[in-house]
């Protein structure tokens, strides 16, 4: 049985298939009843707007059906059952169950019990696989992801989608250049593994100083939740965001990408501009998310 | 529990029945006995030995508990935090086994994961599981690295 729970667990060799079969998606390769009678569980336990709707417009596309729980309040994990007991019950459901979780190792432990795939839609702070590919495959669009240099602006030390997307871009030799405010940079752990793996990683502390070498820069949200106060987050937020004097003198193919949401990290105005490809990455939601989901129930 | 013998070495008494676990890390006897569950009001007849001159170790702990053989799954504990540690088990007066320890590859159930948010630390009917690199414990559930201090990590 195929679960997709963390990028620790793809070789290159995985994910170059599983862009190319998103590509196929994407380019309408493929029968739009693949997963006709197929229902996949929607497990939602924390809040989500695109992952969630993702997966179901995947589902809906490839002709599937889904049920789904889309908070704590309204499951029984108020009565007090555990995530393990959800999960064995739900595998006699549905054909899949896609799973996002408070905790991380969730989905982990949820393929332990499950009788059918997983595939984590983000656990707490920890991994975030299907995002990490439609990241991938925005970049992939555009320029072979092979040697390039990445920029990771933001929150490096609690935001998942920076430290999955780094372990993926670890297997296409790019240079990583991290630029984070004092307190959220890259955890010491996930450098080294980095660079255990060969990567080149140059650690920045003004995004003004390296974004004219960058061929993509990811931003991320800084989480108001982390800061005291208001005051001190908009002291860090606004010492980094993205407005149109940044971009003079950028390469002409520069990609601005974002996870979303975006919370005053990157210029309205940025959105009028060729680098904004924040808006197509999301989309790339819904064929990465079909590849998966059929890959999973094929 | 111990003499001074005439040649001026420090001695603990031989046991009957039991473990006698030698060459500890020097300072590691204490967290040793904790991992056992061995604390003051359980019921085991102990003699512990610190910082004794060890020609391979230079100082080493040793530790015997008496009426009690220690099984597999206590031993792969012990070896985290002494990894030089020799186990013999005692019967009649005579070693009937002598065996080093080894660090398993994975340890379950053994370490408690430090990351509060971990799955491991719910209510969920999961053991922690570590696997045993060089460069630490990494939890397999949450990815946590535990690069020091083990021993206070031990359930």
């Amino acid at each position: 049985m195929y679960h997709i729970i963390s990028i620790h667990d793809f070789e290159r060799s995985d994910l170059d298939y599983l862009l190319d079969r998103a590509k196929e998606f994407d380019t309408g390769g493929y029968r739009s009843r693949a997963l006709e009678d197929k229902l996949a569980a929607l497990l939602f336990f924390e809040p989500s707007t695109r992952t969630r709707m993702s997966f179901a417009t995947a589902m809906a596309r490839l002709g599937g059906r889904w049920i789904s729980v889309d908070s704590v309040e309204a499951s029984s994990i108020v009565k007090g059952e555990t995530l393990a007991d959800t999960i064995r019950v739900m595998s006699n459901y549905a054909d899949a169950i896609v799973l996002r979780h408070p905790k991380e190792g969730a989905a982990r432990l949820a393929s332990e019990f499950a009788t059918v795939p997983v595939i984590n839609a983000g656990d707490g702070a920890g991994q975030h696989p299907s995002q990490t590919l439609l990241d991938l495959y925005t970049i992939r669009q555009s320029m072979p992801i092979d040697g390039i240099d990445v920029g990771l602006l933001g929150d490096l030390r609690y935001g998942r989608t920076a430290h999955s997307l780094a372990l993926a871009l670890a297997h296409y030799g790019v240079t990583l250049h991290t630029i984070a405010p004092g307190g959220l940079e890259m955890p010491a752990s996930i450098t080294l593994e980095l660079r255990e793996h060969g990567m080149e990683v140059v650690e920045h502390a003004d995004v003004g100083e390296v974004i004219r070498d960058l061929d993509v820069l990811y931003v991320t949200r800084i989480q108001r939740e982390r800061f005291p106060d208001s005051a001190s987050y908009y002291n860090v937020a606004s010492s980094y965001r993205i407005t149109l004097d940044l971009l003079n003198g950028v390469r002409d193919d520069l990609m601005i990408l974002h996870p979303l949401p975006r919370a005053g990290e990157i210029d309205s105005a940025v959105d009028r501009t060729p680098y904004a490809r924040y808006f197509e990455q999301a989309k790339n939601g819904v064929p990465v998310r079909m590849a998966l989901l059929h890959e999973v129930m094929k | 529990m111990s003499r001074k013998d005439p040649s001026g070495g420090l001695l603990i008494s031989p046991i009957r029945n039991g473990t006698v676990i030698d060459h500890i890390t020097a300072g590691e006897a204490l967290n040793v006995l904790r991992i056992l569950g061995i604390t003051g009001s359980t019921r085991e007849c102990l003699s512990i030995a610190t910082n004794v001159e060890s020609k391979r170790l230079g100082r080493k702990d040793i530790v015997k508990i008496e009426n009690r053989e220690l099984r597999t799954e206590e031993v792969d504990r012990i070896a985290l935090i002494a990894p030089h540690a020799k186990i013999n088990i005692i019967r009649d007066l005579q070693v009937v086994e002598k065996k080093g320890v080894e660090i398993p590859r994975v340890l379950r159930g053994v370490v408690r994961c430090p990351n509060p948010g971990c799955i491991t630390n719910t209510n969920e009917p999961v053991e922690s599981t570590f696997e045993v690199l060089d460069k630490g414990l990494h939890c397999l559930y949450c990815d946590w690295l535990i690069k020091n201090d083990i021993a206070n990590h031990i359930i």
